[in-house]
C-alpha cells in the first residue's frame, strides 16, 4: 500500500474487501410446487430461507446439516447454478445476484464447483483430456501450443499421470474420478471452490487421499473453500469455521473450536452427540441427545424457530419469534436460539461435562 | 466355544463378465456364534456383501457362480438347498435388513400388508386378526409412533428412518436366529443413524438373534460389533474381537483403515490415507493383494509371490491375520481410543 493519505472510510472498505471473498445476505431460494392441469403454484419448498454468511479469503467454511436442510441448494445458489429468489450474493466486492450470463463468465473463472458423485458428474463420452480442457476452451484459453501441456500439468497437480489423459471416466475408480473433477475445477485458476460433498461417495481410505489433496491445493494456490458435507468428523478436520444448517436456515456459525468444543444451539449439540463413537472403549460412555420425530417438511416449516418441534428447550416464544443469528448468553459466536447455552456433547461419562448435560439423553 | 449358528467354509464366488472372471470372494471362512454381532468390514468391492448374500441365494446366477465352499446352518449346507428350501429359511430363521429401505419395500402395498405377508408366509395357520395385531406390536417395538394408524400407510408416507424401522420390524417378525444387516444405516442422516443403532440393539434383545453386520463404517462397528471380520479384495485378512481390532490390529490394511479416518478426538493436520487404489478383481496383484498399497511390505519379495495364509495370534486362536509380517506390527502403529491418540 502507498503512503498517500487516504480517508479512513476507504481504507476500511478496502480492508473489508480483502478480508471477505464472499458475502451472502438474506439469501432465499424457493422451489415452487406445481399442481393441477394448469400447473398452478400451490406452495413453495423453502430450501434456503434467509441465509447470511461470509467466507473469508483463504479459509475453509464448512456447512453441515442433514439431508434436506438446503446445504446443496445454498452452494448452487451462491454460484448461480440456480437463481436466488431473494437476497444478495457479493463476490469479491461485486454484487453478482443480478448478473446476466455474460456478466457471470469472468466470475465463473473465479468460483468453481466440485460435485459429490464422481460417477455422474463426468461426461462418459469425453476423454479425461477433453473433460479437463473443456473449461479452458469455453473461456478461450486453450491454445494449440499451451493447452495440452496445461492439461497434463493439471493432471499431475491432482496426483494423476499425464498418460491418463486419453482414457475415459469409466476406466477410473471413484477416487481417481474425483481427482479428475478437481483438475477440471482447477483449470481456470479459481480463487474459490464450492465443494459439495466431495468425499462422501468414496471409501474411507480414498476419502483421506482426496481430503489431503484438497488441503494441499489450498496451501499451494491460496484457495478459499466452501465445504458442504454431512460428515461431522470430516468437516471438523477440514474447516476453519463451520455453519450448521437446519431447514433452510443457519442455526449456528463459529470457529471449528467453538462449534465442536462449546456448541450453544440445541440442534448442534444433538447432531454432535449422534456422531458414532471413535472406538469400542467409548461404549456406554457417551450421552446421546435423543431428538424426537423427523425433520419437518421444508414446504411447511414450523412458525418461529424451525427446530422447536424437536427441541427439548422449546417454550411459547419459540413458536412466535424466529430467533436471530446473534451472539447470545455470553458466547462469542452467533447462534439462533432463544435459550442458547454452552454444552459439551462429546464429553464421555467419566468427564463432569457429561453429567452437566440437561437434555433427554440416552447413554450409549 | 459353543456350536456356531452359521459356518461359512472356504467360500469362493465368481462373476462372469465381458471383461473376464471376477473373483468376488476367494476362500472365505468365518463362523457366527449364537447371539453375537459379527461385523464384516471392507471397502466397496471387498466381497463383504457377496460373501453373505451368496449363501442366502441372493446373488443372480448367472452371472454369479459359487465355485466352492459350504455354509452350514443348523446342520444343513445352504449352498446345496433348492430355491424353495432357501425361500423357507429366508425371512424366517434367517432375515435381512438392506441398505436402502426405499427400494427394498414394495411401494404399492401398505406397510402393514408387507409385514403381515412376511408373518403369514412363514406361519400358514396365522389368521388376519392375529397377523395384524402382531404387525402393530412389531412396529411399536421398533419405535414407529401411532403404529395402529401407520400400518395402513404406504412406504412413501414414511420417512427414511421410519422405513428402516419398518424393515427391521419385518426382519424380526419371525424370530430369526440369524439377522443379516447390510449397511443398515448408510443411507440415513446421523441423528437417524443413532436412532436405528438403538433399534437394532432392541431387535437383538427381543429376538436374541445373531447378527451379521456388513458395513464400511468403523463407527458402527465400534458401537455394535462383538467380533470383526476384515475383508480385502475378496479375502478375509483379519478376524478378531472388536477391542483387539481397534487396539492391536495385526494386518497393515486394518491399521491403514484406522489411520485414514478423520476422528472427532484427534488434532492432526493431515490424514494418513492408504495410498493407491483398490485392486482389480479380474487380475488381482500376485501374492498378497494388498502389497502394492502396503506400508509394511517395503517391497519384500514374499509379499509379491506368496498369498499369505491366516495365522493365529493371541490366546485361543481367536485373532487371525493374513500378513507375512504381522509380527512386525506393534500397537505403536495405531492411534487408539479417546485421550490416548496422538
Amino acid at each position: 500500500m502507498s503512503e498517500a493519505p487516504a480517508t479512513n472510510f476507504s481504507e476500511e472498505a478496502a480492508a473489508a474487501r480483502s478480508d471477505d471473498i464472499l458475502r451472502v445476505e438474506g439469501l432465499v431460494k424457493h422451489f415452487p410446487i406445481k399442481s393441477g392441469v394448469f400447473k398452478h403454484t400451490v406452495g413453495n419448498v423453502r430450501a434456503v430461507d434467509g441465509v447470511d454468511l461470509t467466507v473469508r479469503r483463504g479459509e475453509t467454511l464448512g456447512v453441515v446439516g442433514e439431508s434436506g436442510c438446503g446445504k446443496t441448494t445454498l452452494g448452487r445458489t451462491i454460484i448461480k447454478l440456480v437463481e436466488p429468489t431473494a437476497g444478495k450474493v457479493v463476490f469479491d466486492g461485486h454484487d453478482i445476484t443480478k448478473f446476466k450470463r455474460r456478466q457471470m463468465r469472468p466470475v465463473r473463472r473465479d468460483i468453481q464447483i466440485v460435485f459429490q458423485d464422481p460417477y455422474a458428474s463426468l461426461n462418459p463420452r469425453m476423454t479425461v483430456r477433453e473433460i479437463v480442457a473443456e473449461p479452458l476452451r469455453i473461456h478461450g484459453l486453450y491454445t494449440r501450443r499451451e493447452g495440452s501441456r496445461r492439461v497434463e500439468e493439471l493432471l499431475r497437480t491432482v496426483g494423476l499421470s499425464p498418460e491418463h489423459a486419453n482414457r475415459f471416466p469409466h476406466e477410473f475408480s471413484g477416487g481417481q474420478r474425483q481427482r479428475i473433477g478437481v483438475a477440471r475445477a482447477l483449470a481456470l485458476n479459481p480463487r474459490m471452490m464450492v465443494l459439495d460433498e466431495p468425499v462422501s461417495a468414496l471409501d474411507v481410505s480414498i476419502q483421506a487421499q482426496v481430503v489431503n489433496l484438497l488441503a494441499q491445493l489450498q496451501n499451494d494456490f491460496g484457495l478459499t473453500y466452501l465445504f458442504i458435507a454431512h460428515d461431522l468428523s470430516v468437516v471438523r478436520h477440514v474447516s476453519d469455521r463451520v455453519a450448521v444448517m437446519y431447514l433452510g436456515k443457519i442455526m449456528e456459525v463459529g470457529t471449528r473450536e467453538q462449534i465442536y468444543g462449546v456448541p450453544m444451539h440445541p440442534y448442534t449439540q444433538a447432531l454432535l452427540s449422534a456422531v458414532p463413537i471413535d472406538s469400542p472403549e467409548q461404549r456406554g460412555k457417551r450421552k446421546r441427545i435423543v431428538l424426537e420425530g423427523d425433520v419437518p417438511s421444508p414446504a411447511n416449516p414450523p412458525s418461529g424457530c424451525r427446530f422447536r418441534t424437536r427441541c427439548w428447550k422449546a417454550q411459547d416464544i419459540c413458536a412466535v419469534e424466529d430467533p436471530a443469528l446473534v451472539p447470545r448468553a455470553g458466547g462469542a459466536h452467533p447462534v439462533a436460539c432463544h435459550f442458547a447455552e454452552e454444552m459439551k456433547p462429546l464429553a464421555l461419562a467419566d468427564d463432569p461435562a457429561a453429567a452437566a448435560i440437561k437434555a433427554p439423553t440416552r447413554t450409549v | 466355544m459353543p456350536e456356531p449358528v452359521l459356518a461359512i467354509r472356504d467360500l469362493t464366488v465368481e462373476f462372469h463378465t465381458e471383461d473376464g472372471v471376477v473373483r468376488a470372494v476367494t476362500g472365505v471362512s468365518y463362523e457366527l456364534q449364537p447371539g453375537e454381532v459379527l461385523g464384516v468390514v471392507g471397502e466397496s468391492g471387498s466381497g463383504k456383501s457377496v460373501s453373505v448374500l451368496s449363501v442366502l441365494g441372493l446373488i443372480p446366477q448367472p452371472p454369479g457362480r459359487i465355485a466352492s465352499g459350504e455354509a452350514l446352518f443348523k446342520g444343513r449346507d445352504l449352498l446345496t438347498l433348492s430355491k424353495s428350501e432357501l425361500r423357507d429359511i429366508r425371512g424366517g430363521e434367517m432375515a435381512m435388513i438392506f441398505q436402502d429401505p426405499m427400494t427394498s419395500l414394495n411401494p404399492v402395498l401398505t406397510i402393514g400388508e408387507q409385514i403381515s405377508e412376511a408373518l403369514r408366509a412363514h406361519n400358514p395357520g396365522m389368521g388376519d386378526a392375529a397377523a395384524s395385531a402382531r404387525t402393530v406390536e412389531l412396529l411399536e417395538l421398533v419405535g414407529v409412533p401411532f403404529a395402529e394408524r401407520r400400518v395402513r400407510q404406504h412406504p412413501h408416507e414414511f420417512s427414511g428412518g421410519m422405513r428402516q424401522r419398518a424393515m427391521i420390524a419385518m426382519a424380526i417378525a419371525n424370530d430369526p436366529t440369524v439377522l443379516v444387516a447390510d449397511e443398515p444405516t448408510t443411507a440415513l442422516d446421523v441423528t437417524i443413524q443413532a436412532q436405528i443403532v438403538e433399534v437394532l440393539k432392541a431387535a437383538q434383545r427381543e429376538t436374541h438373534a445373531a447378527i451379521i453386520l456388513i458395513t464400511h463404517d468403523l463407527g458402527l462397528i465400534a458401537e455394535l460389533a462383538d467380533r470383526v471380520v476384515v475383508m480385502y479384495a475378496g479375502r478375509v485378512v483379519e478376524l478378531a474381537d472388536v477391542m483387539t481390532i481397534f487396539r492391536k490390529p495385526r494386518h497393515p490394511y486394518t491399521v491403514g483403515l484406522m489411520k485414514s479416518l478423520a476422528r472427532l478426538d484427534s488434532e492432526q493436520e493431515w490424514l494418513e490415507p492408504i495410498p493407491g487404489q483398490p485392486p482389480s478383481l479380474i487380475s488381482p496383484p500376485p501374492g498378497c493383494a494388498f502389497h502394492p498399497r502396503c506400508a509394511q511390505s517395503q517391497g519384500r519379495a514374499v509379499c509379491r509371490s506368496d498369498v499369505p495364509v491366516l495365522r493365529s495370534f493371541g490366546e485361543g486362536g481367536d485373532h487371525v491375520s493374513a500378513c507375512h509380517f504381522a509380527e512386525e506390527l506393534s500397537v505403536a502403529h495405531v492411534r487408539v481410543g479417546a485421550g490416548e491418540g496422538v
